[in-house]
């Protein structure tokens, strides 16, 4: 036996007598997992996280978190003499007389952005693919969770450095906290420790952003992993794949090799772009000064459709009985957020309640056999890219010459009908894939080859498309609409059905009603009698 | 289909048989390092080479952070001036990772087995036999606690954890003071000079030509300096225009000066500095949010999402022709809150 060998027999003693692990790991080594591109964006996600602890860690090595008022005498001239906090002075201080402190903050700036991206397009994902379903409702609730606590966190990252344009969006989610009605003004005061902008917030928000919230995402991303361990990943339909197995390359090692390479790739492209493109060069925003601002001050882009639906909102304010309401602020920041990520949270407890469908779903859908969902999912979509798009709208009419008014008159409308649209011609276009789907498979693929027949007719040669992809194309289930004329029983009498059953019959109706029938074995016995 | 107790059987909704079974896998179809003994040997040193790869990258990176100056700057095309050894360091560092990475991956798809395995789902939902024994576990871990029968401890019990974990929460109460007056106060007083910022020279009436603006602060006793904490209500803007371009009620006339009007600069919507004033319209704007205000109608709110006009100062001068506030504000300026009357 080798060397190498006989130390490995070693540790595995070792582990084996105190832990038992061959137990747990015999049957978890060769764990299969499927493989499919859109399954690494999750990957992503979890990797950035990764890369943002070690970047963050090396930062908080450097970084103050304190307000305390100092002059300034780093090596940046520009800024030399100036008074500014010492939270500012030490990021500028990493960013040009830390080796490499500029690279590491850059990467932690991107690493965020990747980390928010890749959630938002997992996300798509998983709900344009039905992935949620029974029996992973609870991961989705885990994601949805961690988005949530991402964009929290990511805000509290980019307002520790304490420049002009972070003092300001804390400034503006001081105004949100102040805007509660009843306890608003109290919850301001505690958190930022008396009226804003205190002297404490900033090493409160140090250690909110440095361990608590990156605590419980750690959890939550241990628990969110685990699940997908227990309940096995989800697959795309095809020949062989069925709700029973799961079809892909064992853990190890091609798992191993496949996702640990990509966790290098995905750091590999964070530090190539951090190292081209500058992001939050704050030493050129100036420290904070709550009575300056800089035109076209714009949050992160996750922030930015907050950002866009405050603006739009119309100056609604009542004042009574001594007390303002500020719908201008409750509406945009907390009410409608707070109802898109509810409604979000609820969409597979909804769906399964209408469909009446309680069974395990491993295969995913495609997109166009789910039209309704679809098309609402392109529709709140639209809702975000309208509110992120006006979050822009100072920037987009300076670029551009357009009148800012005219932009937020458009956003305005456009919030309301754009999403509307996008819904309708997205179900339409769901159901247009479905009838090609169902002509694939009746009628063949189109070769494009044009014969003419003896007796002068022109035709297109179809080609007759392989098993396997005719499988793919039939194997999902299409539910049913409930049909509304049920609530008559068996001896004609009319019966009374609940508000809630006739809600669950709307909704069917609306989600089920419309589709293109998938082709059943009769209709390609009667083409083959007919045709051939 | 509408009833519940539906199951993936396929033949059990109406004529919705699919038109083919399930041809199964498709055959693996082998890849050329498979039987290829000369191909298999390359991707060998394909992936050698892109580890070897990784491993000069990471020379480089340490070559970067020992020999490049920290100081030295280069220019380069599309990304203007920037930071020679920060770049050097990101470059190699993303080479060392992208190689290491590329390598591992490469090996992974052209040398390990591309054989799809196949493993068996089982129901989340546990059977049977296992759920009976749980519940009858539990029915007699219950029953040996015997809490069901012993309602004074469950009750006990219960008001004492409830008030256990919920009573820390009361040293809570000094994170912050309360509110009281705190967001209605500012350092304007009665006679309180208008002195510049920055700057912090007394302003007069004269300094001011029509169309012109000024960014002032009240004078402090003593000579003190505005804190953070302060500037966050006291900021002001003062303009002037010619008096007849200005549309006022009374009140809001006696409180200007020769065309002289003075607004608080902090935004009444989310309290940023109103800081754009546009002089041929007389129009102020907010850049966080667009609230745009007539300086000409007393700074009321012409578009965006801002609900009320920014406060009004009033000035007058004092004899020696400073301009000086009649009084200190007399609403609260900034956002709105709760607590807030008008």
């Amino acid at each position: 036996m080798s060397k190498s060998a006989n130390a490995g027999n070693a540790a595995f003693n070792f582990l084996d007598d105190r832990v038992g692990i061959a137990k747990g790991l015999k049957n978890n080594l060769r764990k299969v997992f499927p493989e499919h591109w859109s399954f690494m964006l999750g990957e992503v996600a979890l990797y950035s996280f990764i890369i943002l602890l070690l970047s963050g860690t090396f930062l908080s090595l450097f970084f103050v978190p304190s307000q305390e008022e100092i002059v300034y005498q780093g090596g940046y001239a520009p800024l030399s003499g100036l008074k500014m906090s010492e939270a500012y002075a030490s990021t500028i201080n990493m960013s040009f007389d830390v080796r490499g402190g500029l690279l590491m903050r850059q990467i932690h700036h991107w690493a965020a952005l990747i980390f928010l991206v890749a959630m938002i397009v997992h996300l798509m994902r998983i709900f344009f693919t039905g992935a949620y379903r029974k029996p992973r409702e609870f991961n989705w609730l885990l994601g949805i969770g961690l988005l949530t606590l991402g964009i929290i966190e990511g805000f509290a990252g980019y307002s520790l450095p304490d420049d002009l344009l972070s003092g300001t969006g804390l400034r503006i989610a001081e105004a949100i906290v102040q805007a509660i009605p009843l306890i608003g003004t109290y919850a301001a005061f505690f958190l930022f420790g008396g009226a804003f902008p205190g002297n404490i917030f900033i090493s409160r928000l140090y250690t909110i952003h440095v361990l608590l919230i990156p605590g419980i995402i750690l959890a939550l991303i241990t628990v969110h992993l685990m699940l997908v361990w227990i309940q096995k990943h989800t697959q795309f339909p095809g020949p062989g794949r069925t709700e029973k197995n799961v079809v892909g390359f064992p853990l190890m090692p091609i798992y191993m090799a496949k996702a640990g390479g990509f966790f290098f790739i995905v750091f590999g492209i964070t530090a190539f772009i951090s190292a081209m493109f500058s992001i939050n060069p704050i030493w050129l925003y100036g420290p904070y000064n709550p009575s300056q601002i800089s035109a076209g001050s714009q949050p992160d882009f996750y922030m930015g459709w907050l950002d866009g639906l405050v603006r739009m909102t119309p100056n609604l304010e009542t004042h009574a009985f001594g007390h303002t309401v500020s719908w201008n602020i409750l509406i945009p920041a907390l009410i409608a957020p707070g109802i898109f990520f509810t409604g979000l949270a609820l969409f597979p407890f909804i769906e399964s309640w209408v469909n009446g469908d309680k069974n395990e779903h491993h295969l995913l859908e495609r997109p166009r056999n789910a039209p309704t969902r679809t098309a609402l999912g392109l529709g709140g979509l639209t809702f975000m890219i309208v509110a992120l798009i006006n979050g822009g709208n100072d920037v987009i009419a300076t670029h551009f010459g357009l009148s800012i008014n005219g932009i937020m008159w458009f956003s305005r409308i456009a919030i309301f009908v754009l999403p509307v649209v996008a819904f309708i011609i997205t179900k339409r276009v769901c159901l247009g894939l479905q009838h090609k789907d169902r002509d694939t498979v009746l009628h063949g693929r189109e070769t494009g080859r044009l014969v003419m027949l003896p007796h002068g007719e022109y035709i297109e040669v179809h080609e007759q498309i392989s098993d396997e992809a005719k499988w793919t194309l039939t194997q999902h289930k299409q539910y049913q609409a409930i049909e509304g004329g049920s609530n008559i029983d068996s001896n004609g009498v009319q019966r009374g059905v609940s508000l809630k059953e006739r809600t669950r019959r709307a909704l069917s109706r609306w989600m089920y009603g419309e589709q293109v029938a998938k082709p059943t074995p009769s209709d390609l016995h009667e083409l083959e009698g007919g045709h051939h | 289909m509408s009833d519940h107790s539906d199951h993936t059987d396929h033949t059990d909704h109406k004529g919705e048989l699919e038109p083919l079974g399930d041809p199964g896998l498709p055959a693996h179809v082998h890849r050329r390092a498979d039987h290829d003994p000369v191909a298999e040997k390359r991707a060998e040193r394909q992936v050698s080479g892109l580890f070897i790869l990784g491993t000069l990258s990471a020379i480089g990176f340490i070559a970067s952070y020992v020999g490049i100056k920290s100081d030295q700057y280069i220019f380069l095309p599309l990304l203007g001036t920037t930071n020679a050894q920060q770049l050097a360091l990101g470059m190699s560092l993303a080479l060392a990772l992208l190689f290491v990475g590329f390598g591992a991956v490469h090996w992974a798809k052209v040398l390990m087995s591309g054989e799809e395995h196949v493993n068996l789902r089982h129901e989340m939902r546990s059977a049977e036999d296992d759920r009976k024994e749980l519940v009858e576990k539990f029915s007699k871990g219950a029953e040996d606690s015997g809490l069901g029968r012993r309602s004074l401890i469950k009750r006990t019990l219960g008001a004492a954890l409830a008030l256990v974990t919920i009573s820390p929460l009361i040293i809570l109460r000094d994170l912050g003071p309360l509110p009281k007056k705190e967001l209605e106060k500012t350092n304007w007083r009665t006679g309180s000079r208008l002195i510049t910022d920055p700057g912090g020279i007394p302003l007069k009436a004269s300094d001011l030509e029509v169309g012109g603006v000024a960014h002032v602060l009240p004078e402090l006793p003593d000579g003190q300096n505005e804190t953070l904490n302060d500037l966050v209500r006291d900021p002001v803007l003062v303009i002037r225009l010619r008096p007849e371009d200005l549309h006022l009620n009374a009140q809001q006339t006696n409180w200007t000066h020769d065309g002289i009007i003075a607004f608080s600069k902090i935004c009444t919507h989310m309290g940023c500095a109103v800081g754009l004033y546009e002089q041929q319209t007389h129009h102020l704007l907010c850049p966080c949010h667009q609230s745009t205000f007539d300086v000409t109608t007393g700074a009321s709110v012409i578009f965006g999402p801002a609900a009320r006009p920014l406060p009004q100062l009033a000035i007058t001068v004092d004899s020696e022709g400073y301009l000086v506030a009649q009084h200190g504000f007399t609403e609260a300026v900034g956002p709105s809150f709760w607590e807030r009357s008008s």
